[in-house]
This record gives C-alpha cells, sequence and structure tokens, in this order.
C-alpha cells in the first residue's frame, strides 16, 4: 500500500506539538481550579487583550499549520518502491500551494501585471523592444491590464471582503445564539448587550477586531489568487507567501527559547533563594557573569561554530529544511541560555521573600523535604511571575530573530524568517527604482505580531501582579460614573469581576 | 457649648466589587471641645473610614454619599479641595498607625515637621527649625537639637510615633485623630505614648478622636465612648457610665471575652460568627444574627436609640420602652454571667517534664565588609534555659525584640541554635540530623501569629491539613505495614475530624484558605498543628493578630484541648491578661535572658524583678482604680546586637546600682518555683560577682 506522502516530524515540530499538549494540559487543570481561573477571568475582562488575543489566534492557527510536515510521495513509474521528494511540504504550502508554485522571473511590485525591471523582448517581426514584460501569472487574466487593472482589483477585493463579512455575520449569530442559550436569554437581547459591550467578556472588542481580520483576510484571499498583493521578490517568489511562511519562524523563537530557559530560571532562581549560602553564591556569579558578556557575541561564537559542525557533517540531515530546523532549534537553545538571568533574578528576590513566610515554616515544623516544599509551596507562588515574564519576553525574541538575522548569525539561510526577510530588504532599499515592498509586509507582519503580543501580555500581567490594581480600581470608578447616569443597566461585567466572595 | 465635631447622618459607600461596601452608615456623633471621645469597635466596623472621611481623605473607591461633617459649624463636604487643604493638618491632625509607614524615609524629621508649618504658618528658616525644636522637645524627643536632622529609620517605633504626633501638633490642630495609635507598640511604649497623649492635651486643649479596638487604652484615655459595629454607633455612654454597666449585649460580649485571671476556670464568652460583610442588606438589627436576646422583631425592625441613663444611649430593642421590650437589663445580666462556653475540666496534674531548654542560645552573625567578615553578633537568644511540664502551659512574655519567637524556633531547631541543649523527653534535639529529627517533629508543633502568611493560599484546606499527615505519619504507617489505600481513606476522616474539633465544618476542606476570616485561619493553622498527634504547642502570638471576640474563640480552643488531649504549651504573647487566662507558669524575657520565671500567681501577683513590675504597671486595666502607680520605663529596648554592660535592663531601670553596669545578676530563689535575676536580691553564694560579664551560670 503506497502512501501519498510521508509524515515527516522536525525537531521544533515535535517540540511545539509537545507545547501544544502542555498548554491544553494546563487549560485543562486551570479550569477545573477556581482560584486559578480568577485572574484568567480577569484577562478576559480586557478589551484591549481580548482584541489582541483574537489576532494572535490568527498567527497561531498558522504557525501551527506550518508545523504540519511531510514528503509527498513522488510519481515514478518503474520502481515499485515508492519514492519521496526531498522537499519537506507544510499543510500551509499544500494550502497556498498557487502562491509556493507560481514564481516569476524576478521582482515585481505589488497588484503589478508588469515585471519591475526593463527585459529586451523579440517582437514577432523579428525587432527587440525593451520594456516591463508581463508577469506570467499575476494580473494575467487581463487583456489590458492598464485599464482593467484598476477595476478588476477593486471587484475582487469588494467581492472577497463580503464574503469575509458574510463570515463574519454568521460567527456572530452562532456566537450569539451560544450566549443566548448558556444565559437563557432571547437572541436579540444577547446581541445587543454584546452591541452596548455589557457582557462579561469584551465580545464587542472582540467582534469588531474578527470583523476586521476577516474582511481583510477575504479580500487577501480574492486577490492572491490573481495577484501578488504584496508582489514578488528578487526570485520572483510571493512575498505575501514568505510574510506567512516567516509568522512560524517567529513564533517557535518566542515560545521555544522560553521553554528552553525556563528549566535554568526556575531551578537555579528558586535554589538560589531557598537554599541561600554557598548555593546562592555561586548561582549568582554565574548569572552575573553570564550577564555581563554582550548577549549578541555569545550568540554569534556559538552559531558559528555550529555551522561549522553542521557543513562538515552533511550526512546527518536527510533534507535541507532537517538542516535548517536543527539550526533554528540551536538558536532557540542559544538564545533562552544566554536570557535566563533575568527572570532568574526575579525568582530568586521572589523565594528570598517566600521562604520566610509562616507557611513555609510550619511545613519545616513538619519535617517536609526541601523538594516537597519547593514544588509544592514556592513553586505554585512564583508562577504568576513565571507567566508574566514569558508572555513579556515573547515580542522581544521576536524582535531578536529579525535583529540577530539581519547580522547574519540568526536561521538557516534558506529558512524564511522576519529576519532573513529584511536581511534581504538591505540591497533591495538601495536599488533604483526602490524595492519597498518585502520590507514593509515584512515589517507590517511582525508588528501585528509583536503588537497583539505586548497588548495580551499587558492584560495578563494586569491580572496576575497584585501590585498592579489600581488601574481596575480607576476603571470601577469610570464605571461607576456611567452607572450613575443609566441606573437601569447594571452592568454585569462588574458583577462578575468580584470572583471571590467577601 | 457648641460641639467642635458634628458629624450627622454619615454615609460612605466603597465601590468595590459587585456591590458597594457601606462602610459608615448613617453614623453621628459629637466631640466637646478639649475632649476625648473614644470609637471602639472590632475591625471591619467602619472605624478607620470615619476618621479618614472626616479628613476627606477617602481612598480612590470610597464616596461619602450623605451626611454633614460640621468642624465649628462649617460642614467640611461643602468645602472645595483647596480649602480643605487648610483644615487638614490645620483644625484637624491624624496620627496613623503604623509609626514606620507613616512617615517619609528620605526626608529628615524636621523637614516634616517644617512642611506642616511651612504650609500653615509660613513659617521659614531659622523661626521655622525654633518651632520645629520646641515641638520636639515637647513630645519628648531626648536631645532634639540634634535628632532633628536626622532620618526616621534613626529613631525607634516609640520615637517615630512621637515625631508624628510631633508633626500632628506642629498646626495646633483642635482635634486630633489618633487612628489605633499605640497598636504597632509595645506595652512600656503604649503607656508612654498615651501618657505624652494626655499630657499634650491638658496643655493645648484640642480634642481627641481616638480610635481603637483595645478597651484598656480606652479606659485609660476617654471621656466619652461610642461602640461602633458593623458600620453604625450601637451605644454611647460616658466612660465612667460605660465601664460600670453597658448596656448594648455587643457591647457586653466584647467585656465578657476579655481574658483574665478571673476566668481561668472558665471558658471565655464568645460572641459567635464574626462581623457581617458591610456589602450586604441589613433589615433588623445588625447584631441580631450573633446576639444572645435577639427576638423575632429584633430580624425584622432596627432598633432606634433608647436612652438608659442621661447621656447613655443605646440602639436595642432590648432598652426600648416602647417596643414592649419585657425583657429587664437585669434580666439581660442575669443571662450574661451564666457560664458559657465550656468549663475546662481539671486538668490532672502532671509532674514528668517534657522539654527541658538548657542554656539555649541563638546568635545571628553580622557581616561586615567585602568579604562579609564576620564582625558581631545579635544576640537574639543568650542563654535561655526554662521547662515545660506534661500538659502544662509556660507562658514567655516580653516586649518584641526580645527574642521570645527565636526561643520558640529554636527549640523547633527551625532556626539552628548556636549553643545549649534542647532535650524534649530525655531526647537531645540540638545536633540531631535533618532525617533523626523528622522522626520526632510529629511532637512538637507551632501556631504562628499572623493566620494570613501562616497558610499557603494555593493550598486546599485538605491539602494543608494533610501535608504533615503525608510527611510524618505515613512514614510510620509503612512501618507498621499497612496499606496504603486503607491509610488514605482513615486520612480523609482524621481531617474530617480534626476540622469539627477546632470548631469547622468538615465541608470547609475543599475550600482555599482566602475564603475564610482571620479566626477561622488560625483554627485551620491549629487543626493542621493537630494532625500530627503533638504532645507540645508552641503558640507564637497566636491571638494578637485577631480581634478581642475572636481572640476569646481561639483561647477557649486552645483551653479546651488541653484539657482533653493533655497538650504542653510554650505561649508566646505580650498579652498580659491571656498570660492570667490560660498560662500555669511565666517566664518573662528581656534582651534573649529570661530575668524573672515563676508560677503564673507569683510572676503576676508579686512581681520582683523592676522589668516585671514595670511591665506590669505599663498594661492598661479596665478597672478605673486611680491610686494605680505606673511605672514609667523611659527609652526603649537596646539592640541585642550591642547589649549594655552588666545587667541589660539597668540603662531603664528604676532602681539601678552600681553594681548593675558591671556585672551581670545571678539568680536569685523566692520560694520553690520564683527565681529572679536582680541585684535588688541576695546573689546565690556560688555565682562569682566579680567575674567578667558573660561568665554568669546557670543556677
Amino acid at each position: 500500500m503506497n502512501m501519498l506522502y510521508k509524515p515527516v516530524i522536525l525537531w521544533t515540530d515535535a517540540l511545539i506539538y509537545l507545547l501544544v499538549i502542555v498548554v491544553l494540559a494546563f487549560v485543562w487543570y486551570v479550569r477545573r481550579n477556581e482560584h486559578m481561573l480568577a485572574p484568567w477571568r480577569r484577562v478576559g475582562h480586557s478589551a484591549s487583550g481580548m482584541a489582541a488575543l483574537t489576532v494572535l489566534v490568527f498567527f497561531i492557527a498558522i504557525g501551527l499549520l506550518d508545523t504540519v510536515h511531510f514528503r509527498p510521495a513522488v510519481e515514478n513509474s518503474g520502481n515499485s518502491e515508492q519514492v519521496y521528494s526531498v522537499e519537506v511540504l507544510s499543510l500551509l504550502d499544500v494550502i497556498a500551494e498557487p502562491l509556493r508554485t507560481r514564481v516569476e522571473k524576478t521582482y515585481s511590485a505589488p497588484f503589478a501585471a508588469h515585471l519591475y525591471a526593463r527585459e529586451t523582448i523579440e517582437l514577432p517581426d523579428g525587432g527587440q523592444v525593451r520594456e516591463f514584460p508581463r508577469l506570467q501569472f499575476g494580473g494575467a487574466h487581463l487583456q489590458n491590464p492598464d485599464v482593467q487593472l484598476a477595476v478588476d482589483v477593486a471587484e475582487r477585493a469588494a467581492a472577497g471582503a463580503a464574503q469575509g463579512f458574510l463570515g463574519w455575520c454568521v460567527l456572530v449569530v452562532l456566537l450569539g445564539g451560544l450566549l443566548a442559550r448558556q444565559d437563557n436569554a432571547g437572541l436579540l437581547p444577547t446581541l445587543s448587550a454584546i452591541r452596548r459591550g455589557t457582557t462579561e467578556i469584551p465580545w464587542n472588542a472582540v467582534l469588531l477586531t474578527l470583523m476586521l481580520i476577516l474582511s481583510l483576510l477575504g479580500a487577501a484571499l480574492a486577490l492572491s489568487t490573481h495577484y501578488h498583493i504584496f508582489g514578488t521578490d528578487k526570485v520572483g517568489q510571493d512575498v505575501f507567501y514568505q510574510s506567512l511562511k516567516s509568522i512560524r519562524t517567529g513564533l517557535v523563537i518566542g515560545t521555544l527559547t522560553t521553554l528552553m530557559m525556563l528549566p535554568f530560571a526556575l531551578l537555579l532562581g528558586i535554589m538560589a533563594g531557598y537554599f541561600r549560602g554557598w548555593v546562592d553564591d555561586v548561582i549568582q556569579y554565574i548569572y552575573t557573569t553570564l550577564s555581563s558578556i554582550p548577549g549578541v557575541l555569545l550568540i554569534a561564537a556559538a552559531v558559528l561554530m555550529m555551522q561549522v559542525y553542521m557543513e562538515t557533517h552533511p550526512e546527518l540531515f536527510d533534507t535541507i529544511a532537517a538542516r535548517a530546523d536543527l539550526r533554528l532549534l540551536f538558536l532557540c537553545i542559544i538564545l533562552g541560555v544566554t536570557s535566563w538571568t533575568g527572570l532568574c533574578r526575579l525568582l530568586r528576590g521572589e523565594t528570598l521573600k517566600l521562604r520566610e513566610m509562616e507557611y513555609i515554616q510550619a511545613a519545616h515544623a513538619f519535617g517536609v523535604s526541601h523538594w516537597r516544599i519547593i514544588s509544592r509551596h514556592i513553586l505554585p507562588n512564583v508562577m504568576h511571575i513565571v507567566l508574566i515574564a514569558t508572555v513579556m519576553d515573547f515580542s522581544g525574541l521576536v524582535l531578536a530573530e529579525a535583529v540577530l538575522s539581519y547580522v547574519g548569525v540568526g536561521v538557516d539561510p534558506s529558512m524564511i524568517s522576519f529576519g532573513t526577510m529584511i536581511n534581504a530588504a538591505r540591497l533591495e532599499m538601495a536599488r533604483e527604482p526602490m524595492v519597498w515592498w518585502a520590507l514593509l509586509s515584512a515589517f507590517g507582519f511582525m508588528f501585528a505580531l509583536v503588537l497583539s503580543a505586548n497588548l495580551f501580555a499587558d492584560a495578563v500581567q494586569d491580572a496576575f501582579n497584585p501590585r498592579v490594581r489600581t488601574w481596575s480600581l480607576k476603571a470601577g470608578k469610570l464605571r461607576r460614573t456611567e452607572r450613575t447616569k443609566t441606573p437601569e443597566s447594571k452592568p454585569v461585567a462588574a458583577a462578575a469581576k468580584d470572583s471571590n466572595p467577601p | 457649648m457648641n460641639p467642635l465635631l458634628q458629624i450627622d447622618n454619615l454615609e460612605t459607600v466603597l465601590h468595590t466589587g459587585a456591590t458597594p461596601v457601606r462602610a459608615v452608615d448613617g453614623l453621628t456623633l459629637q466631640i466637646m471641645q478639649g475632649e476625648t471621645f473614644a470609637l471602639l469597635g472590632e475591625s471591619g466596623c467602619g472605624k478607620s473610614m470615619t476618621a479618614l472621611s472626616v479628613m476627606r481623605l477617602l481612598p480612590e473607591v470610597g464616596e461619602i454619599v450623605a451626611g454633614s461633617i460640621r468642624i465649628g459649624g462649617e460642614d467640611l463636604l461643602l468645602l472645595p479641595e483647596a480649602a480643605m487643604r487648610n483644615v487638614r493638618g490645620k483644625r484637624i491632625s491624624m496620627i496613623f498607625q503604623e509609626p514606620m509607614l507613616s512617615l517619609n524615609p528620605v526626608m529628615t524629621v524636621a523637614e516634616q515637621i517644617g512642611e506642616v508649618l511651612q504650609r500653615h504658618f509660613n513659617l521659614r528658616g531659622a523661626a521655622q527649625q525654633q518651632r520645629v525644636l520646641e515641638i520636639l522637645n515637647q513630645v519628648g524627643i531626648p536631645d532634639a537639637e540634634r535628632r532633628m536632622a536626622e532620618y526616621p529609620f534613626q529613631f525607634s517605633g516609640g520615637m517615630k510615633q512621637r515625631v508624628m504626633i510631633a508633626m500632628a501638633l506642629a498646626g495646633e490642630p483642635e482635634l486630633l485623630i489618633a487612628d489605633e495609635p499605640t497598636t504597632a507598640l509595645d506595652v512600656t511604649i503604649q503607656a508612654q505614648v498615651l501618657d505624652l497623649m494626655r499630657d499634650l492635651q491638658q496643655r493645648s486643649g484640642m480634642a481627641i478622636l481616638l480610635i481603637t479596638h483595645d478597651l484598656g487604652v480606652v479606659a485609660e484615655m476617654a471621656q466619652k465612648v461610642a461602640v461602633m459595629y458593623a458600620g453604625e454607633i450601637v451605644e454611647t455612654a460616658t466612660r465612667a457610665e460605660f465601664f460600670h454597666s453597658p448596656a448594648h449585649p455587643y457591647s457586653r460580649k466584647l467585656f465578657a471575652s476579655l481574658p483574665g485571671k478571673n476566668k481561668r476556670d472558665q471558658g471565655l464568652a464568645v460572641i459567635s460568627g464574626s462581623v457581617p460583610p458591610l456589602s450586604r442588606e441589613f433589615v433588623g438589627c445588625r447584631f441580631a444574627d450573633r446576639c444572645d436576646h435577639a427576638w423575632d422583631l429584633c430580624r425584622t425592625t432596627a432598633p432606634g436609640w433608647s436612652a438608659v441613663v442621661a447621656g447613655h444611649q443605646v440602639r436595642c430593642h432590648l432598652f426600648d420602652q416602647t417596643a414592649g421590650s419585657v425583657l429587664h437589663s437585669s434580666a439581660v445580666k442575669a443571662a450574661e454571667t451564666a457560664p458559657q462556653g465550656i468549663p475546662a475540666a481539671p486538668s490532672a496534674v502532671f509532674n514528668s517534664e517534657l522539654l527541658r531548654v538548657v542554656d539555649l542560645k541563638v546568635h545571628f552573625p553580622i557581616h561586615k565588609g567585602l568579604m562579609k567578615r564576620v564582625a558581631g553578633y545579635v544576640k537574639a537568644v543568650d542563654g535561655v534555659s526554662l521547662t515545660i511540664a506534661q500538659g502544662g502551659t509556660l507562658a514567655l512574655v516580653g516586649e518584641s525584640g526580645c527574642g521570645k519567637t527565636t526561643v520558640g524556633k529554636g527549640i523547633l531547631q527551625l532556626i539552628p541554635p548556636t549553643a545549649g541543649s534542647v532535650r524534649y523527653d530525655g531526647l537531645e534535639l540540638v545536633g540531631l540530623e535533618r532525617k533523626q529529627l523528622r522522626a520526632k517533629r510529629a511532637e512538637f508543633q507551632i501556631i504562628f501569629q499572623d493566620p494570613y502568611s501562616s497558610l499557603n493560599p494555593r493550598m486546599r484546606i485538605i491539602d494543608i491539613i494533610e501535608e504533615g499527615m503525608n510527611a510524618l505519619n505515613v512514614r510510620n504507617n509503612d512501618r507498621a505495614d499497612h496499606a496504603g489505600q486503607q491509610s488514605s481513606s482513615r486520612q480523609g476522616q482524621k481531617v474530617d475530624a480534626l476540622l469539627q474539633r477546632v470548631g469547622l465544618p468538615p465541608e470547609t476542606k475543599w475550600r482555599y484558605p482566602h475564603e475564610f476570616s482571620g479566626g477561622q485561619r488560625q483554627r485551620i493553622a491549629i487543626a493542621r498543628a493537630l494532625a500530627v498527634n503533638p504532645r507540645l504547642l508552641i503558640c507564637d502570638e497566636p491571638t494578637s493578630a485577631l480581634d478581642v471576640s475572636v481572640q476569646a474563640q481561639i483561647l477557649n480552643l486552645l483551653k479546651e484541648l488541653q484539657a482533653s488531649l493533655g497538650l504542653a504549651y510554650l505561649f508566646i504573647t505580650h498579652n498580659i491578661s491571656v498570660v492570667e487566662y490560660l498560662a500555669d507558669e511565666v517566664a518573662v524575657m528581656y534582651l534573649g535572658r529570661i530575668v524573672e520565671w515563676g508560677s503564673v500567681d507569683e510572676v503576676l501577683g508579686n512581681p520582683k524583678h523592676p522589668y516585671t513590675q514595670a511591665l506590669l504597671s505599663a498594661v492598661p486595666v479596665i478597672e478605673l482604680n486611680p491610686k494605680r502607680e505606673v511605672i514609667r520605663l523611659h527609652g526603649d529596648l537596646p539592640s541585642p546586637a550591642n547589649p549594655p554592660a552588666g545587667c541589660h535592663f539597668h540603662p531603664r531601670c528604676p532602681h539601678a546600682m552600681p553594681v548593675c553596669h558591671e556585672t551581670y545578676p545571678g539568680s536569685s530563689s523566692f520560694g520553690s518555683t520564683h527565681t529572679v535575676r536582680c541585684h535588688l536580691y541576695p546573689q546565690p553564694q556560688n555565682s562569682s560577682t566579680l567575674q567578667p560579664q558573660g561568665a554568669e551560670t546557670i543556677a
């Protein structure tokens, strides 16, 4: 029985699957514990946080689609044994097949029907003309691009956006129905509650963001089948496709690095704070030393060493993708090893405070072992710091990857990432006429990803950090002044905010 | 005479959470010129919110929704904020509870007082400095000229409170609001500060609104008393009237729940439950749920004011003639004196010794310099010897910082002792390996002071209680070859039984600590300690963070547990009335050493050491005995890093002699159980008084 494809699990894929499992388990665990659910409810009450999460969900979905890798079968008539392509594809590659395969000759601007460079074209009558040739795929269906292009783009965009909007409407009705069933209320009152923003979770913010995304997505999908909406790069690859592929790289760097650094930071930070004495001294010396070396130098040295090793041992990797992937993993590890010091310091301080708490003293009086005290008493009480640090670090790491790839010590050149796109744009910006679209789209995608991650991190920090409560008090006051104006409408959000009874 | 401060029907609401908290609900009071008015109540009654409403310094979520506050006829609530600034500090000043948190650590004392002078009198430069000096002298800061340029951290707690008072006085206010001014201070310092406030009031004729939960402080200071309960005043009276015949059932209960010597053989009266949350809507009397005399009317109609005698008003249906109350106050009184709670069973006489501590020393090294060289030692505990009999209670009394808590932790080996021996049931604990020690851990347990930090907020009650059982008992079960399954189900039953024993329903085991009140948390902490069947409980100020009525509940519980389980207690406290109620023996500690030790009657009835005498006389008492002589100690506890040469107490001692400066006294015995270490009494012959200090031996 011959399979049409052979699944491939790269190193980072495996780790991402692990991460997904861990996150799902965590969600399941949190849902069962009321006291852990309470701060997450507060995250849910933040309009900006939920809007940011909506955007993040799209990024994560694309990243996950791009994580499922396989090698398609190659048709060969002679042999009975199935042969698989050396090219490793992902689900996203299959979905975006037209984007991936329709490669032009070289640069072309967004929505262009012609190349960006003049070429000498032989006319049928034998004469030669230097002009901008038509693109092979972009706008190929148009007879007379000069006239039709603008109208065609507008029509397709409008149709796509309308489809997106229609999809959004369906979603709104589904959500309204779901909420109405939960509260045993009518559909229309629920919808109007969503519109007024009086639901527990600010669904109006989520839906507004969703409407924007879906409309844009609809338009982009409708257009991308016939145009290169973000243009093409030097070798004629679609920039939109490259931007989509970059998302996974960014996400991997942002999440796996944290995963790498957490064991160091948690173990060493808590040990230093808990045991004090010489353990504390040793750990403090380690991280003081480590943080006094410029991070970029350390990373560059490590990456270059690894690069040399990989090049001298090509037999270790059966595909290019495997090699690039391993390099990405090593980059994560190296970034993780150099960036645990900040969190470690925070955790040490918090543990120093916690170890003097009376419940820890009581545990000592019971003869509870050190390991159990650390795992049952200290770890759960520092988890909020870990969570805040993790979410806050994410965006920093995505940016760090871009910087490192720009310097040339980042990901493998064959791997598409924001950094490599920006690195390529270095030359394009110096070109005359300037090629601006690659840089702009890389910048735009990265901006959206990092901004939404930051906004979400802010919401998490507000909800978990006990010291940042003044903000919510202020918000409560604002809401109160509103309430005095309309005394009838009792805000549900305020009622649900008080999750623990006095 | 017109009242200085007139509050009418004040309503203050805090907008936190779903329902607004009505912190102050229809409060009316009057304070006359030069009068001390005490506002008495448990925590969560709205006392502090009343004070902050008067100052218009409510937190951002607070809002005054109705009423008026008039000072000298001027309604403060109608003033614009700018005009209010001329009232604060000038006409009304305030002293806060925590002197450590109320002073700015980066400004000198003179600068902070000078701010007030500049704002209200526009005093600057030399004139300002002159006035600051005057005020500091007035509040009794020694060497004020030098100390005014110092920062708050260079002052001790009592001195900081004096500085706070100086700041409050700088504006020469007509009304001083003192919000629990001495709660954070030791009794000897409290006596100093109360004395100072009385003195200043007599001189300047200002009125004081004293907010406190301490009946003793009220008895010493106030002329008029108002009892506050759940946001409203339930009783107002003059001091004499209030202490002679409190009318409201709540006030009576407060008195009845005070521990004391005369109540030793009976349980303390308790007020069941706790103060209701103020976010609730009240229909009838707010106290009805906790009141023994409540009847239907109480639950349906809120009582109005009824006069008991002239100037003594109470908000209770019992005294409402028009409501047709059949109960008279005499009947109430009879019901009140009926024995309540559990009469403690006469404890069997245990003579066998359970714990013997000999010459325990705990020294903390002070590290200095680049290489962290040991530059000296903080001698937190410096040669303490004590014994506890099986089923007996030894109270360790002393001011904060004298090393009481360190003794407790040293005995439990939570802090490794520097020297000395701790023998539990004949077994030496000092120097035991962690593993060997663990086998013994179940025998002695500790209950901490702060019920809020002694329970892990992320663990359920069942996990908290089972932790000790798992760490200690399961190992015993293994040794006895018991099946694990069986023991776990038995464990569940045991948790239920424990919770019931400490007075909590077993269903509560699935909940988290934040859902409980302070008293309930302390019960859980006791249940946790009891879970491993200890024979010795070290109680480290278990009731000092609790309200009087809750304190009574916990003391009753401890007493009952002792009677039924034969527990021995080492009761660490600074509260003398708790000692009188609970202890068999008392050890008085001063600066790391025990200065007097004897049975409770000997030490408290006939104190020999000057420090014990001063400590006992400084405790505010409710019995209004004007002839009581109070020994005022000057100064503070010296630092244990650098104790005075000779007798540690000599710098503060009214009887200090030349010999006190040179050698630490040996112990003098009075009878078989009472010993004192003081040069006033004949020294034992074998004690070498000529030896340098530090060579003293245990007699």
